[in-house]
């Protein structure tokens, strides 16, 4: 058994946890749901994950072409929905604050 | 090839990093979800140049066309009111992916058997399919409940069966643990076990549905980001069974990040997370 892979996978998720930790230790309330959007957006990576397990099998299942092609669609959903409702989100977001000072002005 | 495959995950998840950082701040918001964004494509080249060989072309690209149908219409035209539900939405069908993923492995490794073959770790593996299984399953059937009541399709009131809750919820957990343990000493001798792989997903659904279904409306931002911690680690646990870096490192970081955003969020609204989970609880904050 060669674990040496796995170790080194093992870290590899170790330290990405910490720098997930370190990025969000400091953000403003305004920008929750925002940053719930983004990040729900980025876990849309999962796609690659039903990419990698029909497209390396040699002969696939008809089961597993149709849990494949759902898990395909389901993922293409979270990822292009995601970004595209965060851009919006922070589009609406980014015209108040330059209204307000505007109005001070 | 997979030298440039490695390569360019590694730019992926910097792009991600760097992105997720813009996101904390107003002004640089936008092009953080841009480079993140920009991040995914570099990702989904990379995986498209790694199964290059496959012989399955067609189903890919028919699902992608469908995926980008289904998903951009309500990402551009929902209500700006109607955003925390569509992100519960989409959010679900990622925690979907991630269980159908498993479901998948399960069938193309034989029930995990065919794991035995290739040199190296059998267990960590398939612990992490399992993982990703019922945190997959979970995920899915609670964000679906919580756009259903964010939705108004379900009330958005508390819904629980009151002090058996707790127990029955504790049953469900265990049940759908009891099963991946069965499955998983099934992977290691012999023979295939698809009803209990069957069970763990139907019990964590079940499970999600009953973890949500307590909480009232106003709290259900705060669920969507647990769910949304939630879909991040099991995206990770797939990452590890799939030996796929830009899987481990994405969705660890959205683990991380979304566990301290959860907190956050629950802090905001003077909460705490185990109020909010353990549901019912208070009135569940409605009309906070």
């Amino acid at each position: 058994m060669d674990y040496t892979g796995f170790l080194a996978n093992i870290a590899i998720l170790v330290l990405s946890g910490f720098i997930g930790f370190a990025v969000i230790s400091k953000v403003p309330n305004t920008l929750h749901t925002p940053l719930m959007s983004g990040t729900n957006a980025i876990h849309g990576i999962v796609v690659l994950g039903a990419l990698v397990v029909l497209g390396t099998a040699p002969n696939p299942s008809v089961p597993l072409q149709i849990i494949s092609f759902v898990a395909i669609v389901f993922g293409t959903v979270n990822v292009i929905g995601g970004f595209v409702v965060t851009d919006r989100m922070l589009a609406m977001f980014k015209t108040r604050p330059t209204a307000s000072t505007d109005g001070k002005n | 090839m997979d030298i440039l495959v490695y390569a360019l995950y590694i730019v992926a998840f910097a792009m991600f990093i760097l992105g997720l950082s813009g996101l904390t701040a107003p002004r640089s918001a936008v092009r953080g979800n841009k480079i993140a964004a920009a991040g995914m494509a570099v990702a989904f080249v990379a995986t498209l140049i790694h199964i290059r060989e496959t012989s399955s072309w067609l189903i890919i690209i028919a699902a992608l066309v469908v995926g980008v149908i289904i998903g951009i219409p309500p990402a551009r035209k929902v209500k700006m009111t109607a955003v925390p539900q569509l992100v519960a939405l989409f959010n679900g069908v990622g925690g979907g992916t991630v269980a159908l993923i498993a479901w998948g492995e399960f069938i193309e490794s034989d029930g995990f058997t065919g794991l035995r073959v290739a040199s190296g770790p059998v267990l960590p593996l398939v612990v992490a399919s399992l993982f990703a299984a019922i945190i997959g399953s979970l995920s899915f059937w609670g964000s679906i409940v919580a756009f259903m009541k964010l939705q108004q399709i379900l009330p958005g009131h508390p819904l629980s069966v009151g002090r058996l809750q707790q127990p029955l919820n504790a049953i469900l957990f265990l049940g759908s643990i009891v099963a991946a343990v069965i499955v998983g000493i099934g992977s290691t001798t012999t023979g295939a076990a698809p009803v209990w792989f069957g069970a763990i997903l139907i019990l964590a659904g079940i499970l999600g549905v009953t973890t949500v279904l307590p909480i009232g409306g106003a709290d259900m931002p705060v669920v969507i980001s647990l769910l949304n911690a939630l879909t991040g680690l099991s995206a990770a646990a797939a990452g590890l069974a799939l030996n796929n870096i830009a899987m481990i490192v994405a969705g660890m970081i959205v683990g991380a990040s979304g566990t301290i955003l959860t907190n956050l969020m629950a802090k905001a609204m003077n909460r705490s997370i185990v109020s909010i989970v353990a549901g019912g609880f208070g009135g569940g904050g409605k009309g906070a």
